[in-house]
């Protein structure tokens, strides 16, 4: 194989692990710019998506479809569960309560799976069997074509949804100003959870997508997925929908370049290189807004 | 401008309002913070109709009163009617379907979305489709979509901004920003509204062009309209019932001759005759 077809194939790589980055990102950052809360629980909705599917494969023998919805269905309304009885009652507390709230969801998360389930890793039954697709002399796996058709499409309906809709239109209110938008009417309880509801929605698209690519499910997988998820919601711009798009994919890149060249023991290490210099050079991010100072 | 007439004990208002439900009735309104009376008995009564003003020294405690009318701020103490309701425990975002809007002394408009949106928020409530009806684009939403086009220009059109609609709004110069915030407020159907200090940086052009303004609208759309204002030429042209707080307890109410010749009121902004003039 050729140098110029392995890169290639790093690329193809890249962007699929870069989708579902984008995915996981796209919640961090959502609930970011509403709340202004880093949802460090966000990683760990993942897992429960990931068990959700196997449980309902291997365990209730369903079929792949109803697996994939009742994962995604079952994130979204674990996420809508945890801003109610979580970060609700902390509205207008100190950041930082909601910060440590939301670390200790996440143990509490990884632990009572780890309890339920075992340590041990399960293997996830896998969804479908789609056959591979040459591009030339290039093989794509199915997985990979469906991981990036899922999420663009996914993407597509969330940027219609945000800038279209009228609950679209009062996310945008709440996330700008938030007393200036229940002046307008605006009920911002509601609107915060649909913000979480949307958000753990993408979570459970993304775990159905990890999982048909790495089809296991272990207590503390979401963790590391969510830490550079995080990553890619900072380097987009945190708070910025768009931003978490595309910081999503720099990271899926940058981490299968590394590969590319060889030093796939960095995979890790070159993600939160990129953290640390985002932080030293643009903290606000490609796409970020510059800090305003409320009067 | 009509002649104000005294009610048993309560206050002033027009004499057109008579008949109907005064649109806000207040009774001992009071907030601490801490032990410091912010806002302490205050009582006021507006008509239906009525554009009022709400004067005072700087510090005096008028946006207080203004955020304790929206929930901002919950009362310690004090029943608010709302034409005739009592809003105690209801939400800030309740209180503005039941019909108070407000503007804020310094411009809080959605910078990043255009000012068509931002009227749009405001027609948030008017609105009802479903999620559902949006993503498939169902005809209800074109349809609803079109309405609220429609009904955002024409809101927009009352200051002449239909050609600003696209524009984001933290793009619009400083006057246009303030126009757009009482647009807004305007869009969410309000039967009060409160302006907080809605000519402050204008010119006397601007200003005169703004009383116009604040007249039309409590014509056309038939609101009270509550309004704290330092300027003082706005506020005797168009005001017609005036209340004078200080040090958060309302000083002095009536009409402007009342107001202008109370020497409580002329104490209270330049000081007692008399004392040292450091």
């Amino acid at each position: 194989m050729s140098v110029y077809t392995t890169i290639l194939r790093q690329i193809i790589n890249g962007l699929q692990s870069g989708s579902i980055y984008a995915l996981v990102a796209l919640g961090y950052s959502m609930v970011y710019g509403i709340i202004t809360l880093l949802n460090f629980a966000h990683g760990d909705i993942i897992m429960i998506g990931a068990y959700i599917a196997w449980l309902s494969m291997a365990k209730l023998s369903m079929h792949p479809a109803f697996a994939i919805l009742s994962a995604i269905l079952g994130c979204t309304l674990l996420g809508m569960l945890i801003e109610k009885a979580a970060y609700k009652p902390l509205r207008g507390s100190p950041r930082i309560s909601l910060l440590i709230t939301a670390i200790g969801v996440s143990f509490l998360l990884e632990n009572l799976s780890q309890m339920v389930f075992g340590a041990k890793a399960q293997v996830i039954p896998s969804f479908s069997n789609i056959p591979s697709i040459f591009l030339g002399t290039i093989e794509l796996s199915g997985t990979a074509v469906i991981t990036l058709i899922a999420a663009a499409v996914s993407m597509l309906l969330l940027t219609f949804l945000v800038q279209k809709t009228k609950m679209g239109k009062a996310m945008r209110a709440v996330s700008e100003d938030t007393d200036a938008a229940q002046l307008m009417g605006i009920n911002i309880n509601r609107t915060i959870s649909f913000t979480f509801a949307i958000g753990s929605a993408l979570a459970g698209i993304g775990a159905v997508l990890y999982c048909s690519a790495y089809p296991q499910a272990t207590p503390t997988m979401g963790s590391m997925l969510g830490l550079k998820a995080f990553v890619a919601a900072v380097l987009g711009g945190i708070g910025s929908i768009p931003g978490a798009m595309i910081g999503g994919f720099a990271i899926g890149l940058a981490e299968s370049l590394v590969s590319a060249i060889g030093l796939s023991v960095w995979r890790d290490g070159v993600v939160f290189a990129i953290l640390i210099i985002v932080l030293l050079v643009k903290p606000t991010g490609i796409l970020g807004r510059p800090m305003r100072e409320k009067v | 401008m009509d002649k104000l007439v005294p009610l048993p004990s309560l206050g002033f208002i027009p004499e057109r309002d008579l008949g109907s439900t005064p649109i806000l009735d207040i009774h001992h309104l009071g907030v601490e913070f801490g032990g410091l009376h912010a806002v302490d008995d205050f009582n006021l009564i507006i008509g239906r109709t009525e554009i009022a003003g709400l004067i005072g020294p700087n510090g005096a405690g008028k946006t207080t009163v203004f955020n304790l009318l929206t929930n901002v701020y919950t009362p310690t103490r004090g029943v608010v009617l709302l034409d005739g309701v009592d809003i105690r425990g209801k939400s800030t975002a309740q209180l503005n379907r039941m019909g108070i809007a407000r503007t804020f002394q310094n411009i809080r408009l959605f910078k990043d979305l255009s000012v068509e949106d931002n009227v749009r928020i405001g027609l948030h409530n008017a609105f009802e489709y479903s999620l559902g009806s949006a993503l498939f684009r169902l005809p209800s939403y074109w349809k609803n979509e079109r309405l609220a086009h429609d009904t955002a220009l024409g809101l927009l059109s009352i200051f002449d901004m239909q050609s600003l609609a696209d524009k984001p709004a933290g793009s619009l110069p400083y006057g246009a920003q303030r126009r757009l915030e009482i647009v807004r407020a305007l869009a969410t159907k309000p039967k009060l509204l409160l302006l907080d200090e809605p000519a402050a940086g204008m010119n006397p052009s601007e200003t005169g062009e703004l009383m116009e303004n604040i007249r039309r609208i409590r014509d056309t759309f038939e609101i009270a309209i509550l309004l704290i204002e330092h300027d003082m030429n706005l506020v005797m042209g168009i005001c017609e019932g005036i209340a004078v707080l200080n040090y958060g307890r309302i000083i002095a109410k009536g009409t402007q001759e009342q107001i202008k010749s109370n020497p409580v009121v002329i104490e209270a902004y330049l000081g007692r005759r008399g004392e040292a003039k450091a």
